[in-house]
């Protein structure tokens, strides 16, 4: 900056082969117009910066103050629906814990539900068929009871009757009665 | 020597501009250049402010990216309190880019390379900026001339540097601007008539051996963009720097 400062001024200031009218124009302060030029540039100095500063500037500062403005507030909203979501992400995944929990439980707590249910009813099914059974053994010892009561006359009705007819006489009842009673007990242990 | 001749300051001459009513108030060619920044802005603004976006349009992000260049500027060094002086260092920064970039096409004048246009705008920088200091300090303000921390017997030695080192800040700011604007304006002028030099001495040869200071001009246009844009940022920087100088007086 200073070596061409410096070279600028060499050359500005003697520029000796250049100098065909003799003095540099911007030396020539016997021209009135050198004087006049600073008037008028003070005027149109004036006015400008009288309409920079009253309405330009002002302008754009207005423009740049609004859209910092706007991107700050949408950065807090941003900011805010983020949150939000967060929350609510945070809110999904406690209630989808809770809600796996609670099907848990209820699944545990049915299935032992259910496992009590079968065997209660198993035991009652099973005490019912017992109850079944032991009736129907009563019965059956009872029917066989009967059976073999009501047998033993049959027996000597016809024992008594197959010797009246081979023999033509009525059996001895006194012997006939034991011979049916070992015959009974033989058929019984067979 | 017949034939053309180098005029390479002729483009600085002054002359009225704006026809007879120009000629009657002494409105020159430079200030018909300086209407033409003004009005550049001004245009800019109204055009960029149009549609007054969230997300803004070409025009209207280019005058934002120069409001939230020259504001950083104002704030990193001056301090919050620069942003007082930011139209101020905004119009001067505006109308001297402006100036320069509009100095760089042809048949435009470039009025920053004028050192009356330049001393009155860092004679004004350096009125402005010692204003504050009285206004912020009082005749406190005639501290910053003491350095601090410096031998009392050596104080007789650097007040006076200090005042003529305040002192030289406008002639500085000035010449700076003036010379740098001038220097490639002349160069510029001076390569293209060595051209016409070459082509009227040495016929077609001339014409061909031309191209040298014809790719010299090309790369000194870029050379002169770089510097119409770096000078007037240096001018509104070092115009931050002294008010930085005159409100915190360090």
């Amino acid at each position: 900056m200073i070596r061409r400062t410096a070279f600028a001024l060499a050359l500005s200031m003697v520029p000796a082969a250049a100098m065909a009218e003799g003095t540099m124009p911007q030396m020539d302060f016997q021209n009135p117009l050198t004087t006049a030029q600073v008037l008028w540039m003070v005027v149109i100095m004036v006015v400008l910066y009288l309409t920079l500063s009253r309405w330009g500037l002002p302008q754009i500062g207005n423009i740049l103050e609004r859209r910092e403005h706007q991107i700050a507030s949408d950065l807090a909203a941003a900011h805010a629906a983020k949150a939000e979501a967060d929350r609510a992400v945070a809110e999904l995944h406690a209630t989808m814990k809770q809600a796996r929990e609670k099907a848990q439980a209820d699944i545990a707590k049915a299935e032992a539900d259910a496992k009590a249910k079968a065997f209660t009813d198993a035991k009652v099914l099973n005490d019912k068929l017992d109850a079944q059974l032991e009736y129907s053994e009563k019965q059956i010892a009872e029917a066989r009871t009967t059976a073999l009561a009501a047998i033993k006359p049959v027996a000597a009705d016809v024992a008594t009757t197959l010797m009246a007819r081979l023999t033509g006489k009525a059996p001895d009842q006194a012997v006939l009665a034991p011979e049916i009673e070992a015959a009974l007990a033989a058929r019984k242990a067979a | 020597m017949a034939g053309p001749s180098i005029d390479a300051l002729g483009q600085f001459r002054l002359s009225t501009g704006l026809g007879p009513l120009g000629a009657a108030i002494n409105f020159t060619n430079s200030n018909e250049a300086m209407l033409a920044s003004a009005a550049i802005i001004v245009v800019l603004f109204v055009l960029g402010l149009r549609s007054r976006a969230i997300v803004p349009g070409r025009l209207q992000a280019l005058i934002e990216l120069l409001y939230e260049f020259v504001r950083n500027m104002c704030v990193d060094t001056i301090g919050e309190e620069g942003l007082r002086f930011f139209p101020l260092v905004f119009t001067l920064f505006s109308f001297i880019l402006l100036g320069n970039l509009l100095g760089l096409f042809p048949y435009f004048f470039a009025f920053t390379s004028h050192i009356a246009v330049t001393l009155s705008l860092a004679l004004f920088v350096f009125a402005f900026s010692t204003g504050v200091g009285f206004y912020t300090h009082g005749f406190r303000f005639f501290k910053f001339f003491v350095p601090e921390g410096v031998p009392v017997w050596l104080l007789p030695l650097l007040v006076p540097i200090e005042i003529i080192s305040y002192l030289s800040r406008p002639v500085s700011l000035s010449v700076r601007l003036f010379a740098n604007m001038t220097a490639g304006h002349v160069m510029w002028e001076v390569f293209a008539g060595f051209m016409l030099l070459l082509t009227a001495s040495f016929g077609i040869f001339g014409a061909f051996a031309s191209i040298v200071p014809l790719g010299l001009n090309v790369a000194l246009v870029a050379l002169e963009l770089l510097v119409a844009g770096l000078q007037a940022y240096v001018f509104a920087i070092l115009t931050c720097l002294y008010l930085h100088d005159a409100v915190h007086m360090h």
